[in-house]
């Protein structure tokens, strides 16, 4: 555990000054200070919202990025990101022969991407909620404060990370495998677009292509109800939300052993 | 012993890379472990370190057989492998920051590191901008960061210039005399047999010489340096007489020197032929050649 967390410290001390890391914070510190001024700019537009559309038609703005394209480029970014720092610097073996177990040092890289994942929806949530009230503060008009969906909030961006990490585990072993930054980029990309299309299109099996999951966790996302909505019942645990849990699972133990196997270069 | 093997080899698919070499690296020592390019050397170190598993053999380093041993005996070992690893957007001080706390070294060793390969005055610099010479000076300070008790570079003079191979030396010469073993690979002789106690030479992944420096020189066989008006004539004139030719130039040949009174009758053979000797005197080969000839033998 002491290698984990001292590993873990390290991927930190290591990304801290690059893309990767401040990913995390300016994704959803701009799309989410985006929605605020498009809201706080057209506020007349949304006077006569109801209080629950009011912040679903805020917070779709973050969650409609992240959930069509952003969140699965991101995460095939954050992927490669973290290994990236390794290819370029050509410290693999070194990494390999440190006195710290070889499970121990792939399994904290893996986790600190998950980290930068982890970072970025916790903050998309808070900034959604932060900004959402700010909103009702600075325009009255608006009726932010008559309702509240944190905990819906959370439940979605919670979901919404669950469903990427299928695509996390995969990306992270192309990123292992293959130092370019094209392959791992270019293949994470076109299964992007085809999860998407699979995804909108309703195809029956689109929860069993993990580029499909952060589409289909979106359109799963809300319990079906029956009568009027006065509020929102998220549904996290969907069959895609498994299946994505699943291949992340196989994935990453897979991952360490090809890793294992292939020379280190 | 501080690093033995037994029957170590290692293929890349079918083609054999390392066949069956035994290494006996004693402890205080500086072991030049020498061939030429495409040797097998990166891929034995790569071994020893258990960053590649062998296909057959075994390793034991400080009596501890490595794969069931590898986080103790990874902790007193210190390495730098082909070109030094660094992360080219952090600093020199960064770069060992990042490595004491994987390593749990405090910052004073840090500091004392950067002393060291003389470069705390250019420890705030981003190491992407450092030279060829700082980077490797920087991956000679990222292995002593854990006090190792066994140092294995791997080509650590490559691409510096005199003085930084100069410096490197006498920094291996410093580490020795704390009573550490350095076990250094390289393709060139002369850059190690100013400072090696022992010597491995290795070619087509075998092993081809190992033992002191000494015992390289003794197997240096001495040889008649004979320089005439002719040395092909010479050189007819002593086959017809059963002498062996060992190497014919235009202007020297030599003979494998047997005895003193042999170089006394070469010299009177020639001269009752006719063929003027400007120079007949025993001479060695130096170091350089006979790594040469033990490489090419294969």
């Amino acid at each position: 555990m002491k290698g984990f967390i001292l590993s873990f410290r390290s991927e930190f001390y290591k990304t801290r000054k690059t893309l990767g890391f401040w990913g995390s914070i300016i994704l959803p510190l701009a799309i989410t200070l985006l929605a605020f001024v498009a809201i706080y700019t057209k506020s007349d537009k949304f006077v006569n919202m109801q209080p629950m559309m009011l912040w679903v038609q805020f917070s779709m703005i973050s969650l409609g990025s992240m959930g069509t394209l952003l969140l699965p480029i991101y995460t095939i970014f954050v992927a490669y990101s973290v290994n990236n720092v390794e290819h370029k610097a050509d410290t693999w073996k070194t990494l390999f022969s440190l006195p710290i177990s070889r499970w121990t040092v792939y399994g904290a890289k893996y986790f600190y991407a998950f980290f930068l994942l982890f970072i970025c929806m916790a903050l998309f949530t808070l900034l959604n909620i932060g900004f959402g009230n700010l909103l009702g503060v600075l325009k009255p008009e608006l009726k932010f404060n008559e309702y509240h969906m944190e905990k819906e909030l959370a439940q979605v961006f919670f979901k919404l990370l669950l469903s990427a990490l299928g695509i996390l585990s995969i990306q992270f072993l192309f990123s292992l495998l293959w130092a370019d930054f094209l392959k791992p980029m270019g293949l994470g990309f076109v299964a992007t677009v085809v999860g998407v299309i699979l995804a909108t299109n309703g195809w029956v099996y689109a929860y069993l292509f993990p580029y499909s999951h952060p589409m289909a966790a979106m359109k799963s996302m809300i319990k079906e109800q029956h009568g009027p909505a006065s509020h929102l019942d998220i549904d996290i645990f969907t069959k895609d939300v498994y299946v994505s849990l699943i291949v992340a699972a196989v994935v990453f133990v897979a991952g360490y052993f090809i890793v294992r196997k292939r020379s280190i270069k | 012993m501080v690093i033995q093997t037994e029957g170590l080899s290692f293929s890349f698919g079918s083609q054999a890379v390392v066949k069956s070499i035994s290494l006996e690296v004693p402890e205080g020592s500086i072991y030049g472990f020498l061939g030429p390019n495409g040797a097998g050397k990166t891929t034995t170190i790569k071994m020893l370190l258990n960053l590649l598993n062998p296909s057959a053999g075994s390793i034991r380093i400080f009596d501890m057989d490595l794969q069931s041993n590898r986080i103790s005996i990874l902790k007193q070992i210190g390495s730098l492998i082909e070109q030094p690893a660094i992360y080219h957007h952090l600093t020199g001080r960064e770069n060992l920051l990042n490595r004491a706390m994987l390593l749990q070294v405090s910052e004073q060793r840090v500091d004392e590191m950067l002393n060291l390969v003389q470069l705390t005055a250019a420890a705030g610099k981003k190491a992407g901008n450092y030279s060829l010479g700082m980077k490797q000076r920087l991956g000679i300070a990222l292995a002593l960061l854990n006090d190792p008790k066994l140092l294995i570079l791997d080509e650590p003079t490559n691409g510096l210039d005199p003085n930084g191979i100069i410096e490197i030396r006498e920094l291996m010469m410093r580490i020795v005399k704390e009573g550490k073993t350095v076990f250094v690979s390289s393709h060139l002789l002369s850059e190690v047999e100013k400072m090696a106690t022992h010597v491995g030479i290795i070619n087509h992944g075998k092993m081809m010489f190992q033992g002191t420096i000494s015992e390289l020189q003794n197997i240096n066989q001495p040889q008649i340096y004979i320089e005439t008006s002719s040395s092909v004539d010479a050189a007819n004139l002593l086959k017809r007489h059963h002498i062996a030719i060992g190497e014919i130039e235009e202007d020297h040949l030599l003979v494998p020197f047997t005895s003193k009174q042999q170089i006394g009758d070469i010299n009177n053979l020639l001269v009752q032929n006719g063929i003027t000797v400007f120079g007949i005197n025993k001479q060695h080969k130096d170091l350089e050649k006979l790594f040469l000839d033990i490489t090419k033998s294969n």
